[in-house]
């Protein structure tokens, strides 16, 4: 029974960690539908990023500062200089760009740092948990990371809903044509939607990098997690995307409890069950 | 003076080619409307103005300025605001949040804001944090034109206003056209209801297949010149 409430208890943590993978992607759809395949590279970059600060002494709280703010500039000069000539009606070119995009990141990742499995060091805190007696504990890492996947939707959702840029953003997304006519330049709220995506993956890079093991190759995994979060929760609702990471992290856990091989197998099982049976996900917007 | 010309203006949808040639002149504080069968190319017509399609660039001039090569968002902050066709509202957000989307092209001081907004549509007031989608038409009619004068335009381009609208409801958005008429704004309206346009305009154009195919003071257009224009007969 007590190994059940763990592995429940464990599926949610690990749900905070894969809505904090999916919310950029969610962000970068519901604007500008664009389907970014470097997504779960672009979480791998910024983990590598702090480590290599770490490795020249910056502390890892000061990396994570440090590196937030580069993704966002980066995501910024990327959809300036490159996804905004390619977006248009046809939705083929911006998916070969960020498919290119992957295997420059993974390689470049690789040709950098090889292909060594690491782990950023975040001190005490790495393996620190809360005891709640009979042999359940919260680790207090995961506990953070769901903590931070929840301050990252509602600090979004505050600049979405209660701000004027916030306000362009939703119209752009609602009908671009028009929003251009109201004297909003699409493309910058691209580059601004661009840049915020990024600087939260730089967030869930960190925290990917804080619970378990990385190396260049496990971005594209981290993407198919986000997509499947993004789709189950409903494309267009941030809480619904956290309530999509949630879904996953259990069923991953749940599954694991069964068999230790089926950890993965069930998440994706979980995902196609709820396409057959609520295919435009749990909490999808209203209109669209 | 004239506020807005175009010259020559020619448009295309890919291959297809909508307009031949528009040569078209609003003056300062004018209304003028554009009539013409379904397809002739009115609402092309404002699309290519305000800067939703390709266009040459010396064919359009705004208040003397050449505005043929500037995006749709550096028009509307020039002074020209294009209410489109059909409402199209934005859809997730509300009322005022539809209408404050509008200030975005805003140009410096002018007599359009939220209260005056307000004051012309009483009933948007009331319905302020409503979402726009669970508007009645004629509402929704007048978030479009509110969120258009929001910027303040010295233009303001209409596209079929009265469309799926029941008469009474036509008549308020024409009493408040009258009123932004006051306000010094000129006007284009695109219509397809002959008897409503030439109501309020003091000039009129006919399209017919891409080409102008009459002009003038509506009083001066005989029925069987318009006729001839509209239908090509």
């Amino acid at each position: 029974m007590f190994g059940w409430i763990d592995t429940v208890i464990q599926g949610i943590l690990l749900g905070g960690l894969y809505s904090l993978y999916a919310t950029g992607l969610s962000v970068i759809f519901g604007i500008m539908r664009l389907v970014n395949l470097a997504h779960g590279d672009l979480i791998v970059l910024p983990a590598f990023l702090m480590l290599a600060l770490v490795g020249v002494g910056v502390p890892i709280v000061l990396a994570l500062a440090i590196v937030v703010p580069l993704m966002y500039a980066g995501g910024y000069v990327l959809q300036t200089v490159m996804l905004n000539r390619v977006l248009g009606r046809n939705i083929l070119p911006p998916l070969l760009i960020t498919f290119g995009l992957s295997i420059i990141v993974q390689n470049g990742l690789l040709e950098g740092f090889s292909a060594d499995t690491r782990f950023l060091n975040v001190g005490p805190l790495q393996s620190a948990s809360l005891p709640l007696g009979g042999g359940i504990a919260f680790g207090i890492m995961p506990l953070i990371c769901l903590a931070a996947a929840v301050a990252v939707i509602v600090l979004l959702n505050a600049v979405f809903y209660r701000t004027a840029v916030g306000r362009a953003f939703r119209a752009t997304s609602d009908d671009v044509q028009i929003a251009q006519l109201m004297g909003i330049n699409d493309r910058s709220i691209y580059a601004l939607t661009m840049g915020i995506a990024l600087a939260v993956c730089a967030v869930a890079g960190f925290f990917l990098g804080a619970r378990s093991n990385f190396d260049p190759s496990i971005g594209p995994a981290r993407l198919l997690y986000a997509f499947e979060a993004v789709i189950i929760g409903g494309l267009g609702s941030l809480w619904g995307t956290l309530a999509g990471g949630i879904v996953v992290g259990l069923a991953q856990t749940i599954g694991a409890h069964l068999d230790p091989e089926w950890q993965i197998l069930a998440g994706h099982v979980a995902f196609l069950i709820v396409l057959v049976i609520r295919p435009r996900g749990l909490f999808p917007r209203a209109v669209d | 003076m004239a506020v807005l010309e175009t010259h020559e203006l020619t448009a295309f949808y890919g291959d297809f080619q909508a307009l031949f040639g528009i040569t078209f002149a609003l003056d300062e504080g004018e209304t003028v409307a554009i009539i013409g069968a379904n397809g002739a190319g009115k609402s092309t017509f404002l699309k290519a103005v305000a800067g939703l399609l390709p266009r040459q660039a010396a064919a359009v001039r705004l208040a003397g300025r050449d505005i043929g090569t500037l995006p749709a968002y550096e028009i509307v902050k020039l002074g020209l605001s294009l209410v489109p066709e059909g409402r199209r509202l934005f859809s997730s957000l509300s009322v005022e949040e539809n209408l404050l989307v509008g200030a975005y092209g805003r140009r410096g001081e002018g007599p359009w804001s939220l209260a005056t907004v307000y004051r012309l549509f009483p009933i948007l007031e009331e319905r302020r944090h409503t979402p726009s989608t669970a508007l009645s038409g004629g509402q929704q009619q007048m978030v479009a034109i509110g969120r258009s004068l929001m910027s303040n335009p010295r233009v303001l381009l209409c596209d079929e206003l009265s469309l799926g609208l029941a008469p009474i409801v036509i008549r308020d958005i024409y009493a408040a056209l009258a009123d932004i008429k006051q306000h010094g704004t000129s006007v284009v309206l695109v219509e397809q209801d002959l008897v409503h346009a030439m109501s309020v305009a003091d000039r009129a154009y006919c399209f017919m297949e891409g080409r102008v195919s009459l002009s003038g003071r509506p009083r001066e257009l005989s029925r069987d010149a318009i006729h001839a224009a509209y239908f090509g007969l």
